[in-house]
């Protein structure tokens, strides 16, 4: 495997155009970025789901889980929990992270677990071809839905933040400069971070063009300001069109999960002595 | 006579179990080896709880219907169990409220007042009416009020001078020679004591009876034993993160009963096409669904050798008793990481809630880690294919090396394929892995043997049947065979064990004798079955009944 440039020979079998790439080419980037200031690579732990996005175990060249549907936050967790020193970064689709397994999205914002999500949020599912999501719009037509969804589309980045996530970004797949910075913020970020990726499906959801008119970059915005964050995050719904906010919208500093979890594990002759020592009080 | 059975009765939230502990705790302070079942509906507070407390002079696990003193703290008590009463037995009874013929009652209400005592202390004093009335002397009584009871020593200790005092001998139980005192332990600490002697570094579980006190054990002792203990959302979380830190270099177990277990079988099967080492303990209690949450049943073992996608290689161990699930799941623990395979604990709720006094000589040494390691040459793969099956493991951060795991058909360095050949190869490593896993299993004692050698019937049983089995088996000259492995299934140890048999009896907790069912598929034959299915565990009255029926 070629080290110095964090893919592997895997072939790569995204579809010409996917937002994926672009999502792989930050995120190799600011791990090479970090890995010249001094992040040992080794560290580097990368969990997906399963799904397109998924892939991104196989091509990229750092430790992974290649877990499964639904299951990266409590896979990442584990994770964290056995070795607080690792850099675990979560990639996973939005039928992923907010269909089959929200409640562990939930709970690991509520954790606030030391883990950097990347939601790959093209708003259909893609592996089993063009079905609506959980952010898909309201009146969605997809092949389960050939009439359009009943249902509205929820706001991912509002749930995050009620659930208490201490990093939550934006980003979009065609704002690469704007990407890598909120990669690297999310991963330097001690705390559960999460960054709700809007990329377009090219076979099934190609909305670039309305991604293109609406999304702006936050300018002004206070990331420790919790009420104007809900307010900038509630602007859009993932439904009506909208302005949509790009960058961070929420960052504040709070005692992570797997730092209450640091322990040196005993030796055998050690745990020997304390299973002997709790016998004679019983 | 050299046994004694007591059954303490009353509602539930009355603190019955502790009452019974303290019971066990008095009579093998006074030589006897004791034996706890706790009977308790699925509630919190009213409906009707006891426990039965059999002392004996060898050790036990395994209760009587009929019972030498009966100690009842409401009318219930009275009138569901006082058919339990041994010609001679002593019924003892709270004269406040429990109104009965016969029996002594006794003034707990008004020694309660007198010392201004929590309504609690209502349990030490029957249990210092039965101490009195069982020529138990004070002293063993005071050290073991003083030992067991957590607050307010004092006024517990006032209310059984209180009844003490009033009382008199009724029926003496002999003080037996001074052997070594042994501390109490439910097998569900047992449990938790053999993961920590195998090894164990983290615990995960959501509650779930009847492992929810496994958790409490090991959430209670975390600091002694420097142990990670995590409750998450649910028993998919669970599962997926015991993978996520078995990943990253700990050595975990989980904990849950059949239905937390159907919500893990998704994981499980994770764990086994990526190799990741786990061991579940497996509580079983009635179902389908949610059943008789708090009784006791073994309807999972079928479930426990199947369960998950795909074909992969695990372990499954039975303990029947406290010894056996400490010594057991130690060794599911170091053959789970060195196999690299899911491992189960399969216990009931009678095996994990059930608590019996426990030679600390039964703990195994603790023992280092025993995966295979990488050697350190060239390029790491996870899934580098060998001779027996099992790759070199390897948890990041290794300099210079990435770790892939993968749930996806993979190849030698954990990089997705839907090649045919690398597929079928992977398949084939995971039955040679499962081979070898035999191979090493099938060295351990893995069928159990007990009576006589050239006994032509045998009980052929399981998990928390085994002791009830073994002593009914004793008075008819009877052979029980008990493996406590049961997957890989130790076919030839028990077709060795159940040579010269020409009638094989297989008893079991559960409706379709799961256990006979694997046995035919091996062609071994079973003749006869003893089976129950009403969530409550065979009393020796019970199965000697049953077994007189198909073996006399």
């Amino acid at each position: 495997m070629t080290a110095g440039t964090l893919i592997t020979d895997a072939r790569n079998t995204w579809c010409p155009g996917c937002g994926n790439f672009s999502i792989q080419h930050a995120l190799k980037s600011v791990i090479l970025e970090m890995a010249s200031e001094g992040l040992p690579l080794e560290k580097v732990v990368l969990v997906t789901g399963i799904g397109c996005h998924a892939k991104m175990a196989d091509y990229l060249d750092v430790n992974s889980f290649y877990a499964i549907h639904g299951r990266v936050m409590p896979v990442a967790t584990g994770i964290a929990l056995a070795n607080p020193d690792l850099t675990v970064v979560c990639c996973a689709g939005d039928g992923d992270a907010y269909a089959e397994g929200l409640d562990h999205l939930i709970f690991a914002a509520k954790r606030n677990i030391n883990l950097t999500v990347i939601i790959h949020n093209n708003r259909v599912y893609g592996l089993t071809t063009g079905q609506y999501t959980p952010t898909s719009p309201l009146g969605f037509r997809g092949r389960s839905t050939p009439k359009g969804t009943v249902e509205a589309a929820f706001n991912p980045l509002e749930l995050v933040l009620a659930s208490g996530g201490t990093f939550l970004a934006r980003g979009y797949t065609r704002k690469q400069p704007m990407l890598q910075t909120l990669i690297r913020g999310a991963i330097r970020h001690r705390g559960f971070s999460f960054i709700d990726v809007l990329q377009i499906c090219a076979t099934y959801n190609d909305i670039h063009e309305m991604y293109d008119r609406l999304t702006y970059s936050l300018e002004g915005h206070n990331p420790g300001d919790f009420d104007a964050a809900c307010r900038k995050i509630r602007e859009w719904d993932y439904n009506r069109e909208a302005p949509i906010a790009l960058g961070t919208f929420y960052s504040v500093d709070k005692l992570s999960f797997e730092e209450r979890f640091r322990l040196t594990p005993q030796t055998p002759a050690e745990r020997e002595a304390a299973i002997r020592a709790h016998l004679e009080e019983a | 006579m050299s046994e004694w059975s007591v059954l303490i009765g009353g509602r539930a939230g009355e603190g019955l179990n502790k009452a019974g502990m303290v019971l066990c705790s008095l009579l093998h302070g006074q030589g006897y080896h004791v034996y706890l079942y706790y009977d308790y509906p699925s509630l919190i507070r009213g409906g009707h709880n006891f426990s039965i407390i059999r002392a004996a002079q060898r050790p036990v696990f395994a209760h009587r219907d009929r019972v030498d003193f009966l100690l009842a703290l409401n009318q219930e008590t009275v009138e569901r169990h006082r058919g339990r009463l041994r010609e001679g037995g002593v019924l003892l009874y709270d004269d406040y409220s429990v109104h009965t013929e016969g029996g002594v009652g006794l003034p707990l209400e008004r020694i309660l007042r007198e010392v201004q005592a929590p309504e609690i202390a209502r349990n030490t004093g029957i249990i210092a009416g039965f101490s009195c009335a069982a020529g138990i002397p004070w002293e063993t009584l005071e050290q073991v009020i003083r030992r067991e009871i957590p607050r307010g020593i004092e006024s517990n200790l006032a209310v059984a001078r209180g009844v003490y005092a009033v009382g008199s001998t009724l029926r003496q139980i002999p003080g037996l020679p001074q052997g070594r005192r042994f501390p109490l332990l439910t097998g569900n600490e047992a449990t938790g004591l053999g993961l920590l002697a195998g090894g164990l570094s983290s615990y995960i579980s959501y509650p779930m009876t009847p492992t929810s006190n496994l958790l409490h054990f090991l959430a209670q002792h975390a600091d002694r034993y420097r142990l990670k203990v995590v409750h998450p959302e649910n028993e998919i979380g669970v599962m997926l993160m015991a993978l996520g830190a078995a990943y990253g270099g700990e050595r975990v177990a989980v904990g849950t009963s059949g239905g937390g277990f159907c919500l893990m079988t998704e994981g499980l099967s994770l764990a086994g096409m990526a190799e990741i080492p786990v061991v579940i303990v497996l509580g079983q209690r009635p179902g389908p669904s949610t059943g008789l949450p708090t009784y006791s049943c073994q309807t999972e073992l079928h479930f426990a050798i199947s369960a998950g996608q795909g074909e992969f290689p695990r372990l499954v161990v039975a303990p029947a008793n406290p010894a056996q699930a400490c010594l057991w799941s130690a060794t599911a623990l170091r053959l789970a990481w060195k196999y690299q395979v899911p491992g189960f604990v399969l216990v009931d709720k009678n095996v994990a809630e059930g608590a019996a006094d426990f030679d600390p000589a039964g703990i195994p040494s603790a023992a280092p880690a025993d995966a295979v390691p990488w050697n350190g040459k060239g390029t790491y793969g996870r899934y580098t294919d060998t001779g027996d099956g099992i790759s070199p493991w390897l948890s990041p951060p290794v300099p210079g090396q990435t770790v892939k795991v993968n749930s996806y058909t993979h190849d030698g360095r954990g990089i997705s394929t839907e090649d045919p050949v690398v597929t079928a190869r992977l398949q084939e490593k995971l039955l040679r892995k499962g081979a070898a896993l035999a191979a090493e299993v099938a060295g351990l004692p893995t069928v159990l043997s007990t009576g006589p050698a050239d006994a032509r019937t045998v009980l052929l049983t399981w998990g928390s049947c085994t002791d009830p089995c073994i002593e009914v088996a004793g008075q008819y000259g009877l052979r029980v065979v008990q493996p406590v492995v049961l997957w890989p299934f130790p076919a030839d140890a028990l077709r060795a064990a159940l040579s010269g048999a020409d009638r094989v009896v297989a008893v079991e907790q559960n409706s379709t004798a799961q256990l006979a069912r694997l046995a035919a598929a091996e062609g071994i034959r079973v003749h006869d079955r003893i089976l129950k299915y009403d969530g409550r565990p065979f009393s020796l009255e019970d199965l000697e009944a049953r077994v007189r029926e198909v073996a006399a």
